[in-house]
């Protein structure tokens, strides 16, 4: 049975997509056969952060309406087994997806044989965010250490408990994860920036874990490549880790001080 | 110059928690908000046109709020009058 997984925020250019990508080569790097959706219809962004551009045939909005199938729009990744995209449309309007239409493509996916759908939301909490987290059985909230950002992944708590499938069917309540991203230890310590502690504290949830601010994400964006995928840099790292606690594994958490920070690039030469 | 990193510090660190402390008022006020009904605010309005039949008040004078407690939902209505008048 698929779990449904939407990554999501509220505030725009948090590191939604970035994450979307490399949870999803993570978990099918695992073995488990994953789905990634770009639900950023007009804005399209997943595909190019994959690295699978080029290739896109027919999109999210097709399967929707019914031009293609399932089958035809996903695009298979060429570097990781199991890992599909879908990318989403760059000249509809956003209005071109329906509750009904995305329902139908997360059916047609479980009865694939899919293990995770990763749904990649657009920013704000307007109906491009509510159409990506309806369907969740999971959440990843990704938040910035930053006054904006929490208020935002606040909000989005509050709709994910109210708006969401699970919540108007009086379901189990979506499981809420926390990934916090961007994070500067330095600043950090520096008492410039909110700590770990104090972003659980004020959003009250789980946290999966801690992705440092890291110019390698940049990079990865430029040959379109998963950060995961690099070998040995701390962003690579940190997701890692955040596959292997969402899978259930006891990692303690890293990249919060800054003498980790030095430790790890005496290891990694990086 | 230890003195000054100290005092330097001290000033950044007040920043961080000045965040924490602005986000834990305004995120306690938000939740509450969103979890108020929908027909709140149009119900607040009709009060206020029911009660300005009778009295002149100042739209601010009414409070409307929603408390859970003890399992119980409790509707609050708060209205000052203006002084000398009611
Ligand atoms: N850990 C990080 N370190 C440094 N830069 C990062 C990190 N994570 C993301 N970024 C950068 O932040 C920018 C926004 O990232 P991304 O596109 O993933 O955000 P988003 O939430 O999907 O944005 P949108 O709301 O527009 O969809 C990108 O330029 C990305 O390279
Ligand atoms: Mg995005």
């Amino acid at each position: 049975m698929a779990r449904v997984i939407v990554v999501t925020s509220g505030k725009g250019g948090v590191g939604k997509t970035t994450t979307s990508a490399s949870f999803a080569a993570g978990l099918a790097q695992k073995g488990f056969k994953v789905a990634v959706i770009d639900f950023d219809v007009g804005l399209r962004n997943l595909d190019l952060i994959m690295g699978c551009e080029r290739r896109v045939v027919y999109d999210f909005v097709n399967v929707v309406q019914g031009e293609a199938s399932i089958k035809q729009a996903l695009i298979k990744d060429k570097r990781v087994d199991n890992l599909f995209i879908l990318a989403a449309s760059q000249t509809r309007d956003k209005d071109a997806l329906t509750q009904e239409g995305v329902g139908k493509v997360i059916e047609d996916l479980r009865a694939d044989g899919f293990d995770y759908v990763i749904c990649d939301s657009p920013a704000g909490i307007e109906k491009g965010a509510q159409l990506a987290l309806f369907y969740a059985d999971e959440a990843v909230v990704v938040t910035n250490p930053e006054v904006s950002s929490v208020r935002d992944s606040d909000r989005i708590l509050g709709i994910l408990q109210a708006k969401s499938k699970r919540a108007i069917e009086g379901d189990d309540p979506i499981v809420e994860h926390l990934v916090l991203t961007r994070y500067n230890p330095n600043r950090v310590q520096a008492g410039e920036m909110l700590a770990m502690e104090d972003v659980v504290e004020l959003l009250n949830i789980k946290l999966l874990g801690v992705v440092p601010e890291s110019e390698d994400v940049l990079q990865a964006s430029n040959s379109g490549l998963p950060v995961i995928l690099t070998e040995g840099v701390s962003a690579s790292e940190a997701y890692k880790d955040i596959v292997d606690r969402f899978l259930g594994e006891d990692k303690p958490q890293r990249f919060l001080s800054v003498e980790h920070k030095s430790l790890f690039k005496k290891w990694f030469g990086k | 110059m230890a003195l000054l990193d100290y005092l330097l510090g001290q000033r950044r660190k007040s920043s961080a928690n000045k965040a924490k402390d602005r986000l834990q008022i305004l995120l306690a006020h938000e939740r509450s908000h969103a979890k108020a009904p929908d027909y709140l605010p149009k119900m607040r309005e009709e009060i206020l046109a029911v009660i300005a039949k009778y009295v002149e008040i100042e739209e601010d004078n009414l409070k409307i709020s929603l408390d859970e407690e003890n399992g119980f939902e409790i509707l609050e209505l708060n209205l000052v009058l203006p002084e000398g008048k009611g």
